[in-house]
């Protein structure tokens, strides 16, 4: 069953087109991904989907309700975790929750009666009471993605949930959102951390410059776009050596300083590194981000 | 009805803050009230039959409300709207920006209302009211606190950045609180002028309740509220106009 589908959805501010025919269709129950470098126009679409600005051109469905005619009834049954964290400085941790509730109708009882399981998923029992201010920046965010939850979702919108925190608060995000999909609900994401797209999402979206310019599993994506072995070598005289290795692979780049050979069987390649003591080199199996770099080019992005 | 979640949530934080709230919104009219109204009056004659004070009540009650109703819709909520991002957080949820709109609006009166109603309780206990009849400026207050919230939140939904505020509050509110028969009767003012008073809200709000201190029904009393009326109405489509396009970007 679908929950969500878009289909040629366009969005310009002034000249420039940020969203440019976007099609997507999720699945209930899956984690779906939107993969791009910033600017690519991830977040525009998030917000079209949710009905919060309106589009130039397409058709999107969410949760059988059109958007945006009537994205205020669907997004009932929708939860919303933004990048930049918005909860209410002038509340404590469990007013921000009751507060909240209500905007989606519940009364404080309601929400109220939520607020011990919310807290105990967001890693924050025994805070309740506590100020805003207080929390770090990864209690913040789980505090707004128990917010998202307080009205029961099926789908849930994340927009770069992880961006800004450390290692640890990271994991915990991650294991909390495949508790969630474990649960049966439906989670769309953006990211820009292709660890974060390979261990959460089923199926991922690469969008750039407006467009998505790929789609499909994280594993397939891989196996359609790239050679599978990848070798990384860098190191005084590396110039010398990557014209040697343009013979011995399909595909050899240089980003700065380092050489990144793309192959089948990189053996031959790994033979003319062992006579190289200068150089050093490192042999891994090709990952999400050879196949983002290739699509996206590895040119800056601000 | 919607925005009933929206009031909720900003009364549940003045609740929260209400000592300082309290303070900075009735501390200031009523130093004003009895410093200019005893100060003043002791050097004046009655005006228009009342006691200086009682006069000027009537301007100050109004005047106090106009400024609750515009601080609170202005700063405070650009403050949520801009800063805190509070209304992106509330649009997320099942309700949509006329919503939020309705809902600060409302607050701002209702906040407004407050201290109206509060400087008429003064007015109460030191008998500066000649009859019951004043009990009728509770609800022209509310008018006075609707018609400047809605004015104030088309300056927020338009606001870029705080200085915007200074223009409106220095260019419009000041003259206009100098114009509009606060602090002496307007009919004293050049026609034309007493015709710009006449345009803007304040003026019909002092129209309406200084009489009812001085124990009288006012004259043309349906004019003054339509005004009223008028300008929250005005104010409300206006707002809600900018809003959605702020929004919509």
């Amino acid at each position: 069953m679908t929950v969500l589908s878009a289909r040629g959805l366009r969005k310009s501010y002034g000249a420039s087109e940020v969203v440019c025919g976007v099609d997507l269709a999720v699945a209930a129950g899956e984690c779906f991904g939107l993969l791009g470098p910033n600017g690519a126009g991830k977040t525009t679409t998030l917000k079209l989907c949710l009905g919060l600005i309106q589009p130039d051109a397409g058709e999107i469905e969410l949760l059988g309700e059109p958007v945006p005619r009537r994205a205020r009834e669907a997004r009932v049954r929708v939860g919303v975790v933004p990048q930049f964290d918005n909860l209410d400085p002038d509340f404590t941790v469990a007013e921000n929750l009751v507060v909240y509730g209500r905007y989606f109708g519940m009364a404080a009882h309601e929400a109220g009666a939520r607020i011990p399981a919310l807290l105990e998923f967001a890693g924050l029992s025994g805070r309740g009471d506590a100020k805003i201010n207080t929390l770090s920046g990864g209690m913040k965010r789980r505090l707004t993605l128990a917010r998202a939850l307080v009205n029961d979702p099926q789908i849930l919108f994340l927009d770069e949930p992880t961006t800004g925190l450390d290692p640890q608060a990271r994991h915990l995000i991650w294991e909390r959102l495949r508790r969630l999909t474990q649960e049966g609900k439906t989670l769309v994401l953006t990211t820009h951390f292709m660890q974060e797209a390979e261990r959460l999402c089923q199926r991922l979206a690469i969008m750039d410059h407006g467009r998505i310019i790929s789609q499909g599993s994280p594993r397939s994506l891989i196996a359609e776009h790239i050679e599978p072995q990848v070798v990384e070598v860098h190191g005084p005289g590396y110039e010398a050596w990557m014209e040697r290795a343009r013979s011995l692979a399909p595909r050899v780049e240089r980003a700065g300083d380092t050489v990144f050979v793309y192959a089948d069987d990189v053996g031959p390649v790994l033979k003319t590194l062992s006579d190289e003591k200068e150089l050093a080199y490192l042999h891994r199996q090709a990952s999400l981000e050879d196949v983002f770099l290739k699509l996206t080019g590895r040119d800056l992005r601000d | 009805m919607r925005w009933i979640a929206v009031w909720r949530r900003n009364m549940l934080v003045w609740r929260k803050l209400l000592a300082a709230s309290v303070l900075t919104n009735l501390a200031d009219p009523l130093i004003m009230l009895f410093g200019l109204g005893y100060g003043l009056g002791a050097l004046m004659p009655a005006v228009e039959g009342m006691s200086y004070i009682s006069f000027f009540a009537a301007g100050q009650l109004c005047t106090a409300t106009m400024y609750t109703a515009s601080f609170e819709s202005m700063f405070s909520g650009f403050s949520r709207m801009h800063g805190q991002k509070t209304w992106d957080a509330i649009l997320y949820a099942p309700l949509v920006i006329d919503d939020v709109v309705a809902g600060e609006i409302m607050w701002a009166a209702s906040k407004a209302w407050l201290t109206g109603s509060t400087i008429l309780g003064v007015v109460l206990v030191f008998g500066l009211a000649a009859s019951p009849l004043v009990l009728l400026a509770l609800p022209a207050a509310f008018l006075v606190g609707l018609a400047f919230s809605s004015v104030g939140l088309i300056m927020t939904v338009l606001a870029r950045g705080w200085d915007f505020f200074s223009f409106y509050m220095t260019l419009i509110m000041t003259p206009m609180m100098m114009i509009s028969g606060v602090f002496f009767p307007a009919e004293r003012l050049p026609a034309a002028l007493l015709a710009v008073a006449q345009a803007l809200p304040l003026y019909h709000g002092v129209e309406l309740v200084r009489p009812l201190i001085a124990g009288r029904f006012p004259d043309g009393a349906l004019v003054h509220v339509l005004v009223l009326l008028g300008y929250a109405a005005a104010g409300y489509f206006l707002a809600i106009r900018f809003a959605r396009k702020r929004f919509s970007e």
